[in-house]
């Protein structure tokens, strides 16, 4: 296997590839298969899983730099960060992740990337092309969600015990604020105009809508399926559409993805997909929504203008994250 | 009698060390003036009277119970650091021949009124009662006994550990499940199992299962398992098992671990066993790895080198409690806590899949029990299909029509 000693050069090799344009239209996702310790390529247009890819152990989040060239996962009971080459899918490279990494932010200008350390109460920051830590910033207990402002200005943590969104500023690196929400917060997203960052709280079952200028709760969001136990629905993934006029966020066990209207905070619609959904990302169209269905072992689907769910493609067992190439 | 001693939480590892010193400064809000934490003091009433196992597997670590409730703290001062409040455990171990009211006297002396305790049941009452005029309030993280739960109820004591009808009716609801539904049961002759054995009875009729058979398993002393101790239980399990009607499966009740791990593969019929052997429900387990449950095994193996026992869970539990408190209300005053404990939108997230909540009838904690056979969690009850127009975690234990509490 190739692997890539001096990174730096990979990220040049990755350039040039980015700068050849890739077949029109073609989309592929890649899913992070927390149990099986694979990431499964799926070719969007054919709706199928085309190759699986072995990776570290327990692969949970997944990004991918902002050129396309390579795809970053968290391969959590490895302790590292391994770096994929989209075009051949090998490993090129890892990143000093500290201790195991759950999930991850990159930060608006392609760097540096912000990691949660779930096990030890902290966010490491890394630079990518020199693989290097710059940081490493205690949070609250069991780190999960990061989030970037569309500014760049703002870093957001969520602590899963510790129940608070954490606010860091990008250039001191310091904790300017946490604000607690409700129990086990997952996810952390910001608008794209950067007004609002919606945290979604497993346990909770809520999302809490906070103000990042004034670190406050402004609206509380919470869902009622017909025929389901309150305590069957936990909300964990958000994504807002270009627009910032619609939210998705998917709810856990309940088997649902809340359509919401983001200037009345009410849900419109619930979508049924796959078992257990946490994750979701769209395509870089915004025709789809994808979403990570963790015990069903497949990911649906969305089509985002009808609302429709029109395909469960199968992946591997218990799938976390999905991220979708640019091109 | 040993005088309480102070523990300070832990700070563990490189990493926490890190975040020890670069937490100082942190503030809640920006450009808020930093004075010195609020302390919010826990006490730990600490049994150390030997509980005997059969299995070497099963032998308690001398610090269970304490390095669970040490994690939690360390959790809470970490949270803390963004709250401005820290946390102080305070370890006072009760010996048996000890007065556990002069325990408690002294660590309320020192202002600390919240306190977990692993006592039995009977020292458990007398500190309510003492604890009463002192303003405090006890977390029982062991004793399972359904009477703490009704007639002996108190409203300042808070049940983190499952009661024996909980338990009971978890394991039930499973076997039940199975279509296991014709039960033979064998119970010790200490007081406990007697207790166990009604609870089984209980859930039983509950869930609609049938008793096919009840044996008692008298204990005559020396039954463990030394050289001579395996020829003696292969000849005598089997024989003590013989002539029973048909059944699915055999049930046993026995808390002292007498002679309830002698009876897989060694009964006469081949029929799996549950209860206190086997099938084991419990509130938790070293293999429990859902939701999120990996990341608390994983923190607590780094600090205690060795895996989480269930009085261990219970007291993580107990702590995390009182750490939510203190951060919803940005308060160490141990009555708001225990105000906030009690309200009725207060919960605690505890690896369980769902936020656990009290019974304001008799403040037991709901929640999921892990049905586990040692090696991998079997199932979680309550088990689909058991349903409960308010919470289907009722279905386990007391519930509110049936209670005999009357909290005072």
């Amino acid at each position: 296997m190739m692997r890539c000693n001096r990174l730096p050069a990979c990220f040049l090799a990755g350039l040039i590839l980015a700068a050849t344009p890739g077949p029109a239209g073609a989309y592929t996702a890649y899913v992070t298969n927390e149990r099986d310790n694979t990431i499964s390529v799926v070719d969007l247009d054919q709706m199928k899983t085309v190759k699986t890819v072995p990776v570290g152990q327990r692969p949970r989040g997944i990004t991918m730099t902002a050129d396309g060239t390579k795809i970053l996962v968290c391969a959590s009971d490895d302790d590292t960060i391994q770096m994929i080459d989209a075009a051949t899918l090998r490993i090129v490279g890892d990143l000093p992740s500290g201790p195991d990494p759950e999930t991850f932010a990159l930060h608006v200008s392609g760097n540096p990337l912000y990691v949660s350390n779930e096990d030890d109460s902290m966010i490491t920051v890394i630079d990518v092309p020199a693989r290097k830590v710059i940081a490493e910033i205690p949070t609250g207990v069991e780190p999960e969600g990061m989030a970037v402002s569309p500014d760049g200005q703002t870093i957001v943590n969520t602590s899963e015990t510790t129940n608070m969104a954490h606010f860091l500023d990008y250039k001191t690196r310091k904790m300017v604020a946490a604000v607690l929400v409700d129990a086990r917060p997952r996810v952390a997203m910001f608008k794209h105009d950067g007004s609002e960052v919606w945290v979604s709280s497993e346990l909770g079952g809520t999302v809490s809508v906070i103000d990042p200028g004034q670190h406050a709760v402004t609206h509380k969001i919470s869902f009622d399926v017909q025929g389901l136990r309150a305590e069957a629905i936990q909300p964990v993934g958000i994504q807002f559409t270009r627009d910032d006029a619609t939210a998705f966020v998917a709810l856990g066990p309940a088997n649902r993805v809340a359509v919401i209207d983001t200037k009345a905070y009410k849900v419109r619609k619930y979508l049924l997909v796959g078992q257990r959904v946490w994750q979701m990302t769209f395509t870089p169209d915004q025709k789809y929504l994808l979403t990570t269905n963790g015990l069903s072992n497949d990911i649906s689907m969305i089509d985002v203008a009808s609302l429709d769910v029109v395909k469960s493609i199968p992946v591997g067992r218990l799938p976390w994250g999905v991220v979708v190439s640019p091109k | 009698m040993e005088r309480p001693t102070l523990v300070p939480h832990d700070r563990f590892g490189r990493r926490a060390l890190i975040a020890a010193t670069a937490g100082i400064g942190l503030v809640g809000r920006p450009g808020a003036a930093r004075s010195d934490p609020a302390t919010v003091q826990v006490g730990y009433l600490r049994w150390l009277e030997p509980r005997p196992t059969i299995s070497l597997l099963d032998k308690s670590p001398p610090d269970s119970g304490l390095a669970g409730a040490k994690l939690a703290m360390s959790d809470n001062n970490t949270t803390g650091r963004f709250m401005n409040q820290q946390f102080e455990l305070s370890d006072a171990p009760v010996h048996a021949d000890d007065d556990p009211v002069v325990v408690l006297g002294a660590l309320a002396d020192r202002g600390i009124v919240l306190l977990l305790s692993d006592l039995p049941a009977d020292r458990l009452l007398s500190l309510a009662e003492a604890g009463r005029a002192r303003q405090v309030t006890l977390f029982n993280i062991q004793a399972p006994d359904d009477a703490l739960r009704q007639e002996n109820c108190r409203d300042n004591v808070i049940h983190v550990a499952p009661s024996r009808s909980m338990l009971a009716d978890a394991l039930a609801q499973y076997l039940v499940w199975k279509k296991w539904s014709r039960w033979v049961l064998i119970y010790g002759s200490h007081p406990e199992d007697a207790l166990l054995a009604d609870a089984y009875r209980r859930a039983a009729r509950r869930f609609g299962a049938r008793i096919v058979k009840e044996r008692e398993f008298k204990d005559a002393g020396g039954a463990r398992q030394t050289d001579s101790g395996v020829v003696q239980t292969q000849q005598q399990m089997p024989v003590f098992t013989q002539g029973l009607p048909d059944y699915d499966v055999l049930i046993a009740a026995d808390e002292n671990e007498v002679f309830a791990d002698y009876l897989p593969y060694r009964i006469w019929d081949a029929r799996p066993v549950a209860g206190s052997s086997g099938l084991r429900p419990v509130s938790w387990d070293p293999t429990s790895e859902s939701w999120g449950g990996t990341q608390l095994q994983d923190r607590f193996i780094r600090i205690a080198h060795r895996r989480m026992t269930e009085l261990d869970m219970q007291a993580w539990t107990a702590c995390r409690m009182i750490g939510e408190a203190a951060s919803r209300t940005a308060s160490a005053d141990p009555a708001k806590l225990m105000q906030e404990i009690k309200s009725s939108d207060f919960a605690v997230a505890a690896y369980k899949g769902q936020k656990l909540t009290l019974r304001d009838w008799d403040w037991q904690l709901r929640q999921p029990i892990l049905l586990s056979d040692g090696r991998t969690v079997v199932s979680i009850s309550p088990q689909p299909g058991f349903l409960h127009q308010v919470t289907e975690l009722d279905t386990l234990g007391i519930d509110r029509p049936e209670t005999r509490c009357k909290l005072r």
